[in-house]
């Protein structure tokens, strides 16, 4: 379930932490096979990751449920993380947003037909004084106006 | 301006080892390497220096530090708390960003005086690229002979490794961070015992901010006196502030304790054109909202913002003009708390939910006489209710919002629409 790929990099936090203590690589773990699944997880790999790490089962799904970036349906190629927290809407997040929909031709929180992208907003990412942002992938995208999202959105392939 | 944290924010290069060493960076380490400074003088001097927590409470980190219980055999850890996850604050991602190796040396020189082998640094999930940068500085850092077992012969032991969060606010909260880093949901912990009797793994812990440890390099290099001069009395040193919202340049900036808000302001590029003051949350959506006439007269201290009726915080100055509709303002917060609250608490958990859903209905046009009432009524059974803080910063923003400006949700009740042109 869980490739050897993924478990040298779960082995790489797992250092990290006291002998025993292995659970608290739990939250990279199933960042780890939820990025080799496609960007979302399963039941089965939750269980995976909870017997690789001798912890139990129901740990790992608490764990999977409670944290934001843990996806439990299948999402887009690239997810697009706009922030509609205070600073970001006090600088035009909403009217950005619904540019992005209809431009994208998908609701928040659906993945398009094509699964290339999906739509999330979030709440503060910490980058308030680059309002209004996203997040795509590892990478932060500040001062959006429609141009750059147009730009952005050109960009993922 | 741009004193201590961000002093190399300007140079090429700024995080780089070579950059923090050239301002004198690790200097202090290498002397507490040596040999050469006592764990006792280290909190004669943070303790002068006024240095106050800068995650939000604004705790004394020297007084902090001493309830450490130092001698006590066995594991300890020393903790950062790099999980900025207050709407409007982001200065701790650009400290790790552009300065990361302030944190690391402040949470060695922790270590040592606490006598803390193991350190972590809780970093938030979505930071990665400050991630990158952080882990850059630690490589760096072990690559020099600054980090590991018996350092140069020192008998000093200090390995230090970052965390990632996973998308939590409540994380931010010094005990459901420990939960997570051991590998738990984030729910915070009842308190006594202190983390600094049992904190991670039930071990003597401290908790401290990014910002708080990248502060006490150049204290202890300067002196604690050096630092508490550069503010005022009861706020001594610089701060970061992130000035956000409707001003020309928003940005981070670290200035004196107790400078006037108003150099604050124009420092961020001042207002829009033709646009006009209307509120100030000054320290992070969870400390009160402050009309701008009683914001145009604080200082930024904690006394000062106190008086004015509100809190320091994390210094995340949130700035709205006169399009603001603030009954949309508090709403979007209140879904915020909504959104993450633990669930662990009744009051918090069913009040946050309760007060977004009232104010939601007020914005759909289907508002109540009786929800202002509600609203107070609510916000008043969750604050010193629950086990963490979260309910209080969700019930203040209540508050604070309908007392200031109670006539705009008055007129979206009877109305069924902002009294404001222009939303957003
Ligand atoms: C809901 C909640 C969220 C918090 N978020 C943060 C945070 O993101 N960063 C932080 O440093 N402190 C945060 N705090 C405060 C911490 O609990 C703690 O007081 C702080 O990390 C201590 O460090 P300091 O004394 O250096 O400020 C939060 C508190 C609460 C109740
Ligand atoms: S409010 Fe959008 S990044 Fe903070």
């Amino acid at each position: 379930m869980i490739s050897d790929q993924a478990k040298k990099e779960i082995d790489i936090w797992v250092a990290k932490y006291p002998t025993g203590r292995q659970s608290s690589a739990v939250m990279e773990a199933l960042k780890i096979v939820q990025a080799e699944n496609g960007g979302s997880l399963t039941n089965d790999l939750i269980k995976a990751v909870a017997d690789y790490l001798d912890m139990p089962r129901i740990n790992a799904q608490e764990v999977a449920t409670f944290y934001e970036n843990y996806n439990h349906k299948p999402v887009g190629k690239h997810v697009i993380r706009f922030c509609h927290n205070i600073s970001c809407m006090l600088n035009g997040a909403d009217d950005l947003i619904s540019y992005l929909e209809t431009k994208l031709g998908v609701k928040t929180g659906e993945a398009r037909k094509d699964g290339l992208v999906s739509v999330k907003k979030v709440e503060c990412l910490g980058a308030c004084v680059g309002a209004p942002m996203c997040q795509i992938g590892d990478k932060y995208f500040e001062n959006l106006t429609e141009q750059r999202i147009d730009e952005i959105l050109d960009g993922l392939k | 301006m741009n004193k201590v944290c961000f002093k190399n924010i300007n140079k090429d290069n700024p995080s780089s080892l070579a950059t923090y060493e050239a301002s004198g960076g690790y200097k202090v380490w290498r002397k507490i390497l040596k040999g050469e400074l006592s764990q006792g003088k280290i909190l004669d001097e943070l303790k002068t220096s006024g240095l106050r927590g800068r995650g939000g409470a604004g705790f004394p980190t020297g007084l902090k530090w001493s309830f450490m219980p130092r001698n006590q055999e066995g594991q300890k850890y020393v903790v950062c708390n790099s999980d900025e996850g207050e709407p409007g604050t982001c200065k701790d991602r650009d400290i790790l960003r552009f300065n990361p190796h302030a944190v690391i040396e402040g949470m060695a020189i922790a270590g040592y005086v606490m006598k803390a082998s193991v350190g972590y640094n809780y970093i938030r999930g979505e930071f990665m690229e400050p991630y990158y940068r952080f882990e850059e500085a630690l490589n760096e850092a072990y690559g020099a002979g600054l980090l590991g077992e018996d350092i140069n012969d020192s008998k000093i032991t200090f390995n230090l490794y970052t965390h990632l969060g996973a998308g939590a606010y409540i994380c931010g909260e010094e005990t459901a961070l420990l939960e997570s880093i051991e590998g738990k949901k984030g729910q915070p912990r009842f308190k006594p015992p202190f983390p600094a009797n049992v904190g991670l793994y039930g071990k003597p812990t401290t908790i401290n901010n990014t910002e708080s440890f990248a502060s006490v390099p150049d204290i202890l290099a300067k002196g604690g006196q050096w630092f508490a001069d550069l503010g005022v009395p009861n706020s001594g040193g610089c701060k970061l502030f992130s000035v956000t919202g409707h001003v020309n340049n928003p940005a981070n900036f670290e200035i004196p304790m107790g400078t006037p808000f108003s150099d604050l302001l124009e420092m961020a590029g001042g207002l829009r054109e033709g646009r006009k003051l209307k509120a100030v949350i000054p320290g992070g959506s969870s400390t009160p909202v402050l009309p701008a006439k009683a914001a145009l007269k604080m200082n930024m201290d904690y006394d000062s913002i106190d008086k004015a009726g509100s809190m320091l915080g994390a210094g995340s100055v949130i700035i709205m003009d006169d399009t603001t509709c603030m009954v949309k303002a508090l709403t979007r917060l209140a879904h915020f708390y909504y959104d993450e609250s633990c669930g662990q608490c009744t009051p918090c958990r069913e009040g946050t939910g309760w007060i977004y859903r009232v104010l939601k209905r007020i914005m759909d046009g289907h508002g109540k006489n009786e929800d202002l009432d509600l609203l107070l009524s609510v916000q008043d059974k969750i604050i010193g209710n629950t086990i963490c803080a979260l309910g209080d910063a969700a019930a203040m923003p209540v508050e604070s919002f309908i007392r200031h400006f109670r006539k705009e949700f008055e007129h979206y009740i009877k109305n069924g629409e902002s009294m404001v042109a222009k939303d957003g």
